[in-house]
């Protein structure tokens, strides 16, 4: 039925806008595409499966440990790629190359340690409750994917916009000569933002690996290709893009494989990038680049 | 005389397979080359290779096409599919064509294994004839070295290192810009349908699985560890890291691993690559 | 005496700001034409938008009397219109000779498939075009450094070598951006004696300088941008003369001054 499907669309599309969320913002501040960062993303998810199996932890504690951890995980990592990278004002393909290596790496060592199987949440992580409005089933896992993918987004939104952290962040995305030289710690702030970015990958993680019930370490490679179509056709570098891209994107999937057929799904995401890419590449609320000489 | 031509029947014959994946590998190569010479970053190598097997696969094994003919065809089709994803893309910065080619590669994969019919799904297509020996392969190769470094040392040359260099002062030199990299992504796709059909007709199977983002990102470290400071430079480079897991056989786990790691040293510690040597311009 | 090259109400206007306002300049074949203002007057801007780097908001621009301005800069370059760098953007891996011989680009019309092949018209193409190299090397005094590595150059010798490459497109008009920045005297009169030089290979040459003396002693003509809009143009005694230019650099109190003392 449309109502439900549209309902479990929007679930799935604030999955894929909490996953971008992160990935534009490394982008539109530190002008990086960070391709590590599918990375983060896993390692949220098996930090979340590791509370819950070993620890017995609910998601309340569970996706705010993976969260953090991917974090931090993230600021490690990064510092190690990409201060080389932006001193020498490599350039973006520079650091596409870069983290496209490391995270090939890195998901190949989590696959060799920890292994490819796909593993589960265990029965009972999340209550199994559900509501009924209207023929419309929604079950307390869709509110929770929602709801958080939302308050982060809020929580961001608020940050960027109140908080002396947020300023500094929006100074060195606008201009990072002009930040460094008003007294703007930049190597402290992009590691702010890093692990702004790893949270929120981890964050995606957990939830995602929750929605779809299924937790391997590949699976932010998987949402990559997703992740990629939403940035760009959001805009790259823009919040609000990633937002209303990432909902747009999920709502799409879920009436094109209810209406369609299942595999037609899977060509809505390359579909639009592609028509963004030949019609408005520079996405719903990016702008476009002037070239300097 | 006969024991030394003994020994290299015997060689030839243990590791066929291997000399077969250095050449193809090496056409990979030149493939990947022919864009990062200009200074693009075109990960659709494996996508390319991936149309041209199929392509090729299919020629033979349902219509019969005469493997001369299938060749040639083989290197046409991914030709036109660069030519279409490239046009509009060749106006953005060179990340978008990155995130393109990338994107082409894994919707490919999709389309393999849901075409069931036609390409055969997620078990491929098996009982290719071998028709690609050792003889077309390296005879290939280095014809499209030695094209490579004449080319190299003439205006076209030095427009693909101007464009490298510094994009928008060669486009002041009067570098046709748009077309320049129009052409190399296009022979750039030429040179890996190639590749893929060269390999399809003598592995005796292909699958959906082997043209992926795993396999553009090992093409890409052919080039990153040999350089591209000339045409041999990432063919060799290709020899290495193709030769390198045989070397490696108890580590065959971290092909992966160790490729990545490849990439990641490269970039930032050895931004020329292996091979310190630069092609002249001038003839 | 006809106008090479026409701007015509040329407008460059950025999000908030508008860079170039109004514009109209003529530059004469076969003079020197040099472009002054105080610093953001728009001068660089108005040379991107004449070097096709930018495209302008509104105006025209025409070269021998073709519209070029929507080409790209390849175009221009095809149409007889080359430039220097303010920042000198050399190919620093290639050497000086093949730097040079980068410039002629536009110039070497023998089709890729010759150069594959290696046939003889395409290496006479090859050698007739080292030659002219080895000429202007020779020109600009850097004959006996052909096969160095251009980015292991002094500075002054990037800036000779630009030049070079920049005549290697045999053009009809040579943009200069800053031709004398970062120059000591020295240098700067050989760089004036140089320029001088090629006005007898038929190059008109249009520069941006900061050099007064440079630029007073080289150009015929001379137009003055202040805030975008062009707010003078004449002969070098013209400008020198000229109130609206004094108040432009000096402020207005001073060019009071001046004019009461100078009455």
């Amino acid at each position: 039925m449309l109502s439900q499907q549209i309902v479990n669309g929007l679930v799935l599309g604030s999955t894929y806008a909490l996953f971008s969320l992160g990935f534009t913002l490394i982008f539109g501040v530190l002008r990086v595409i960070n391709l590590t960062y599918g990375f983060y993303f896993s390692v949220g998810a098996f930090v979340a499966l590791y509370l819950a199996r070993s620890m017995e932890a609910s998601i309340w504690v569970a996706l705010p440990t993976g969260a953090l951890v991917a974090g931090l995980v993230a600021v490690v990592v990064d510092s190690v790629l990409l201060t080389r990278i932006r001193r020498t004002k490599a350039g973006e393909l520079a650091s596409l190359m870069v983290t496209l290596g490391a995270v090939l790496a890195l998901y190949a060592l989590m696959a060799v340690t920890i292994g490819t199987e796909i593993q589960r949440f265990p029965f009972g992580f999340v209550d199994n409750t559900a509501w009924e409005f209207g023929g419309v089933r929604i079950s307390l896992v869709q509110v929770l994917i929602v709801g958080t993918a939302l308050a982060l987004v809020a929580v961001l939104f608020l940050l960027l916009q109140r908080t002396r952290l947020g300023l500094m962040i929006r100074a060195l995305a606008e201009n990072e000569d002009a930040a460094r030289l008003m007294g703007i710690n930049v190597d402290a702030t992009v590691m702010a933002v890093s692990f702004l970015s790893g949270f929120l990958g981890g964050a995606a993680g957990v939830l995602i690996g929750l929605n779809f019930n299924a937790i391997q370490p590949f699976m932010g490679e998987a949402m990559m290709l997703r992740g990629f179509a939403v940035i760009i056709i959001g805009g790259l570098g823009d919040i609000r893009g990633a937002l209303v891209a990432g909902v747009l994107l999920g709502v799409l999937e879920v009436l094109t494989a209810g209406y369609i057929s299942s595999t037609a799904k899977e060509a809505v995401a390359f579909s639009i990038l592609v028509l963004t890419l030949w019609f408005r590449p520079v996405g719903l609320f990016g702008r476009a680049q002037a070239k300097k000489a | 005389m006969t024991n030394m031509a003994e020994w290299l029947d015997n060689f030839l014959f243990t590791y066929e397979t291997l000399i077969h994946a250095l050449g193809v590998n090496g056409l990979l190569a030149l493939s990947i080359y022919c864009v990062m010479a200009l200074g693009q970053l075109s990960l659709g190598q494996a996508a390319f290779q991936g149309i041209g097997a199929y392509t090729g696969a299919l020629l033979t094994l349902k219509l019969g096409v005469p493997f001369w003919l299938v060749l040639p065809l083989s290197a046409l089709v991914p030709a036109l599919v660069a030519l279409i994803i490239g046009g509009p893309t060749l106006r953005l910065s060179g990340v978008y064509l990155a995130i393109a080619t990338i994107a082409l590669g894994e919707v490919l994969r999709i389309l393999y294994v849901n075409a069931e019919s036609i390409t055969g799904g997620a078990l491929g297509l098996s009982g290719i004839p071998r028709k690609a020996d050792l003889f077309l392969v390296y005879g290939l190769l280095v014809v499209c070295v030695v094209g490579f470094w004449t080319i190299g040392r003439s205006k076209i040359g030095r427009a693909m290192e101007a464009m490298r260099e510094d994009e928008v002062a060669a486009g002041v030199m009067g570098v046709n810009l748009p077309l320049y990299k129009l052409g190399a992504l296009v022979a750039s796709a030429m040179l890996a349908g190639l590749a893929g059909s060269l390999a399809a007709h003598s592995n005796n199977f292909i699958g959906p699985n082997e043209y992926g983002f795993e396999h553009a990102v090992t093409i890409l470290s052919f080039a990153l560890l040999g350089g591209i400071g000339t045409p041999l430079a990432p063919v060799i480079g290709a020899m290495v890291l193709t030769a390198l897991p045989e070397v490696l056989r108890p580590l065959q786990d971290f092909r992966l691993v160790i490729n990545g790691l490849i990439i990641v040293v490269a970039v930032l510690f050895l931004p020329r690559g292996i091979i310190p040597f630069r092609l002249r311009r001038t003839s | 005496m006809s106008a090479l090259l026409s701007a015509r109400g040329l407008t460059m206007q950025f999000l908030g700001l508008v860079a170039v306002k109004d514009v109209d300049v003529d530059v004469t074949a076969g003079s020197v034409h040099g472009i002054i203002g105080p610093n953001g007057a728009g001068k660089t801007t108005l040379f991107n938008l004449v070097s096709g780097l930018m495209r302008p908001t509104s105006g025209t621009l025409t070269l021998e009397g073709r519209d070029i301005t929507a080409l790209p800069p390849y175009s221009r370059t095809r149409l007889g219109l080359a430039r220097t760098f303010q920042n000198i953007r050399m190919f620093t891996d290639m050497t000086v000779l093949e730097n040079v011989m980068t410039g002629m680009h536009t110039r070497l019309t023998t089709p890729g498939w010759m150069a594959l092949l290696r046939l003889p018209g395409f290496r006479a193409e090859e050698r007739a075009g080292k030659a002219y190299a080895d000429e202007l090397l020779e020109l600009v005094g850097l004959a006996d450094k052909a096969d160095v590595r251009s980015g292991s150059l002094a500075y002054g010798e990037q800036r000779r070598l630009e030049i070079a490459r920049a005549l290697a497109a045999r053009p009809r008009l040579l943009l200069l951006d800053e031709p004398a920045a970062g120059m000591n005297p020295a240098e700067t009169r050989d760089l004036a004696a140089l320029l001088r030089k090629l006005g007898h290979r038929d190059v008109t040459l249009l520069l941006v300088e900061h050099d007064m003396g440079f630029v007073m002693d080289l150009c015929d003509r001379i137009t003055v941008l202040n805030f975008g809009s062009k707010i003078a143009e004449g002969d070098p005694r013209e400008i020198r003369n000229d109130p609206a230019v004094i108040e432009a650099y000096l402020g207005s109190k001073i060019a009071e001054r001046l004019a009461r003392t100078l009455a």
